[in-house]
């Protein structure tokens, strides 16, 4: 499989710095296209500590754990994930625990697979059911900007915040 | 028409409370976090302390969360105490720990092979799951099956010095009395404060 994105293209890149500059010191991942420069990012940076989960929501509870004893996590994911998270999604909420979720999109622009239609079209209002701040970047100039103020809004005002990076600003996944 | 015939026979089993007790009495610095339900009730009718981390939801999740701790706190030791049922929401997240490696993380499973909180019916524990063997596979560091108190105070006093020595994962087979409820709080907020200023951190 391979992918048009560039990886050289610069938002991983411009996000990774913001969220280094944000504090953040951990990397939760389920391996994705969409991601994965950030994942290496993460990976290669001996200050910053990764875990490869099995499913989403592992890395909501990770999250929740890691700031009760003090470190920023990140939770990196795309859309077919949210689904997975709704239930573990309450800890955070319920808790009131800064949490930052960057979610790659599909199913809603130039996708060739049926099957992440559905998951990808409830995204949003999934995360807004169970009380979660969605941001969503017009631009891809604007994804930086928005894991910013994602992380602020986080980490400083105790929101659990999805960026959501649309499927049209990532590019069509070929085979 | 449900098949039982490949339920485990009962087996020799611990007072929940009476375990929870030598648990938590052997914590040292440890920080705790509980699975929703009776381990909840259990750790606080050990004692309340700020270092209790107490879930009242999010079924699958106490394990990750000592996770993330473990992964914050690497000098210290965090204990989980859940349930069976609690833990085998959660599978995957044995792979996960098992990867990550977190030195300082007990997984302590209370495991009487039923779901309590919702009238006793039987888990998969109880038709053979063995989750401690799950763990070893996945490449936890250590990890044990205790059927009785003296097993388990057995395996304490020799446990003196061997924190930093995990990820390990210990099964408790307990019996499936259910004592008096003890209710920690539910205020989350609260809980949070308390547990994060107990480690020097303030409330934003």
């Amino acid at each position: 499989m391979s992918e048009t994105i560039d990886p050289n293209d610069r938002w991983p890149h411009e996000v990774y710095e913001r969220l280094k500059s944000a504090g953040v010191r951990h990397v939760s991942y389920v391996p994705d296209a969409g991601h994965s420069t950030l994942i290496e990012a993460a990976i290669g940076d001996p200050t910053v500590t990764t875990t490869m989960l099995t499913t989403e929501e592992e890395g909501v509870a990770i999250a929740t754990g890691a700031w009760l004893g003090g470190m920023r996590s990140v939770l990196l994911m795309q859309s077919s994930g949210v689904g997975n998270c709704i239930n573990m999604l309450s800890l955070p909420v319920q808790t009131r625990t800064p949490l930052l979720m960057l979610v790659t999109m599909r199913g809603e622009w130039g996708e060739f697979n049926p099957w992440q239609v559905p998951m990808g079209q409830a995204t949003e209002a999934s995360l807004k059911a169970i009380g979660v701040q969605v941001v969503r970047p017009d631009t891809e100039a604007d994804i930086s900007a928005a894991a910013a103020q994602g992380a602020l809004m986080a980490y400083e005002a105790d929101q659990q915040v999805a960026v959501l990076i649309g499927q049209k600003l990532l590019g069509k996944k070929t085979w | 028409m449900v098949k039982t015939s490949n339920e485990r026979p009962q087996r020799e089993s611990m007072d929940r409370r009476a375990a929870v007790v030598r648990l938590v009495a052997t914590r040292r610095d440890g920080l705790i976090v509980t699975g929703l339900g009776s381990p909840s009730y259990d750790v606080y009718a050990a004692g309340d302390d700020d270092r209790n981390y107490y879930l009242w939801g999010a079924m699958g999740g106490a394990a990750l969360v000592g996770l993330g701790l473990a992964l914050a706190q690497p000098d210290r030791r965090v204990m989980v105490i859940t349930g069976d049922g609690e833990q085998l929401m959660a599978m995957g997240s044995l792979a996960t720990i098992a990867v990550a490696a977190p030195l300082g993380l007990d997984l302590f499973i209370l495991d009487n092979e039923h779901y309590g909180e919702t009238g006793m019916q039987i888990s998969h524990t109880k038709r053979g799951v063995d989750l401690a063997a799950v763990a070893a596979a996945s490449g936890f560091a250590s990890t044990a099956v205790f059927q009785t108190l003296t097993e388990l105070e057995t395996f304490l006093a020799s446990d003196g010095a061997c924190a930093q020595a995990g990820p390990r994962l210990y099964v408790l087979k307990i019996a499936t009395d259910s004592p008096p409820r003890a209710l920690p709080p539910r205020d989350a907020v609260h809980i949070k404060n308390r547990f994060r200023a107990n480690l020097g951190f303030s409330p934003n």
